[in-house]
């Protein structure tokens, strides 16, 4: 004889319920569906075109070359979704916490292989300098990249100014350091301060530029004011924000990803689609605004202007 | 002749709709430009901490019984399990039309080469089951003990979740940490209250043999 089974009347689905598991059902096709339509998808991706605050702080500058003429993020996103750890490390953190970065007065420190080390105010470093604007592209490691109109002028000719040495090698950056003020550097997600680096070649390159500013604007903090580096042909986390020191060395220095990371991070940190980050894929990236996924391009599209600096050199050994 | 008030089923209906704020408020910021400059991001990320968050929560529930001598918070498992289930559905589909497009290939290399993304399908796997298991009659089919044991890959599941969301942080790894410490929290508590069952048992046992005997 066949067993009823015992079903005990806390089991049976009241009538209610049920139907609000059918109803859940219903709803969650209709999220599907709507999310799938292409109104909302727009929706999604949409940014305001919400221009720079104010009037612009540099309003004659000269367009220097090397511009790409790819249509620029909007201020929000260039301003508003930034990695930068001293600030936090979450992408909106920097933005929410910049006036704790005070900059003035600063001052920078050149020092090392250099025939005239010392320590300037950054009016007196900036004065001889004409500033120019430079739209580049700037690739994150993290898969993301964006178009930024940069203030700045070339590294190179502020290095030449120091008149480096036969033994100048490499150039050492250094970033802010003020664990009071910043509230990221009160807990070591990384060694503090922020350190990186660049082959003598590299800086000396045309493209490599220190930026005071962006969109004609004055460096918003989060964005690594008052001076930073923008090396657009590497992953964006060489390019070191609010620094403080410049050492020329005859040894490669350190830098702090690679410090922290070093099968994840390297020296060179060229992008390059081919070499993939050992968590995630490099062959692609999402442009700030786009939906669709684009191509990685070798030296984020600078091939043309910095491949010969790495003739012969085996980039998957050197990533 | 006043009809009984249901609050079981009252606050079931409450939860449930509560269980769909967070969805609505990520569609809500999603349309209104904000969540931010990579909304594909904000969107794929915040779903899969719903998921982990449901699957805790679930996972809190047998525990939360046990500290009250209640029985509500058990008949509660059931709704934020396959609420938790839903959120992974929706992070996978998120991940695979928002941020992939269908991308096959990508996916493909991104389970076969990327351990955390590895480690996240192996979760969603685990619970497929649970969720196609979920009804009255798949439990009546497969009979309690059964049921219970297959039920138990909910554990992995949720130590998978933890683990994926641990090995995609870049460096800032304090909250997948806060999550992994409530798993460590509730899946040590199973234990001990199994430790004691067993001991319980035992000692039981033992007095009934004693009285066997004499």
């Amino acid at each position: 004889m066949k067993k009823t089974p015992k079903i005990r009347p806390s089991e049976i689905t009241d009538e209610k319920l049920w139907r609000e598991r059918r109803r859940f059902l219903q709803l969650g096709t209709a999220a599907g569906a709507l999310a799938l339509s292409g109104e909302s998808l727009a929706g999604l991706f949409e940014r305001k075109a919400e221009p720079p605050p104010g009037k612009p702080d540099f309003p004659h500058l000269r367009r220097g070359g090397f511009s790409t003429d790819e249509p620029p993020n909007p201020w929000p996103d260039v301003t508003g979704y930034n990695n930068f750890y001293e600030l936090g490390t979450g992408k909106e953190d920097p933005a929410a916490n910049a006036h704790r970065l005070r900059t003035r007065p600063w001052s920078v420190t050149i020092e090392g292989e250099v025939a005239k080390p010392g320590t300037y105010a950054l009016e007196d470093l900036l004065k001889p300098h004409a500033l120019e604007e430079r739209i580049y592209r700037l690739r994150c490691v993290e898969a993301w990249s964006m178009v930024i109109p940069w203030v700045g002028f070339p590294l190179g000719d502020l290095l030449k100014r120091f008149q480096p040495t036969s033994r100048a090698k490499f150039v050492e950056f250094t970033a802010v350091y003020r664990p009071d003020e910043l509230p990221g550097q009160q807990r070591a997600v990384i060694p503090w301060p922020y350190v990186e680096g660049l082959r003598m070649d590299e800086a000396m390159h045309p493209l490599t530029i220190l930026a005071v500013g962006l969109y004609g604007r004055v460096l918003p903090g989060q964005n690594g004011a008052p001076l930073r580096l923008v090396v657009p042909w590497k992953y964006g986390f060489k390019s070191i924000k609010s620094i403080v020191r410049i050492r020329l060395t005859e040894q490669m220095p350190h830098n702090t990803w690679a410090i922290s990371a070093p099968e994840e991070y390297g020296f060179y940190a060229n992008v390059n689609p081919a070499v993939d980050h050992p968590r995630w894929s490099q062959a692609k990236e999402r442009r700030l605004g786009e939906f669709l996924k684009r191509d990685t391009l070798p030296f984020n599209g600078y091939a043309e202007q910095v491949a010969p600096l790495y003739a012969g050199m085996d980039l998957r050994k050197f990533y | 002749m006043g009809a009984r008030v249901d609050w079981a089923a009252r606050l079931k209906r409450g939860l449930f709709l509560l269980c769909l704020l967070p969805l609505a408020l990520l569609v809500w910021r999603g349309v209104a430009g904000g969540l931010g400059a990579n909304p594909v991001e904000a969107l794929t990320r915040g779903l899969g901490d719903w998921a982990l968050r449901f699957l805790l929560l679930t996972l809190a529930l047998s525990p939360l019984a046990d500290l009250t001598h209640r029985s509500e918070p058990r008949r509660l498992r059931r709704l934020f399990g396959l609420f938790a289930f839903f959120y992974l559905c929706l992070h996978l589909a998120s991940y695979t039309v928002l941020d992939q497009f269908f991308d096959w290939r990508a996916i493909g290399a991104d389970i076969v080469k990327r351990p955390y993304i590895t480690v996240g399908m192996a979760a969603f796997l685990l619970l497929v089951p649970l969720a196609a298991t979920s009804t009255d009659a798949m439990i009546r089919r497969l009979g309690g003990r059964r049921w219970k044991r297959l039920h138990r890959l909910v554990y992995p599941a949720a130590v998978a979740g933890v683990v994926h969301y641990f090995m995609l942080v870049k460096a800032d790894v304090r909250e997948p940490l806060i999550y992994g410490g409530i798993l460590a929290l509730l899946l040590g508590w199973r234990r001990i209250g199994h430790k004691k069952a067993s001991t319980q048992k035992a000692q039981r046992g033992k007095g009934e043999n004693a009285e066997g005997s004499g």
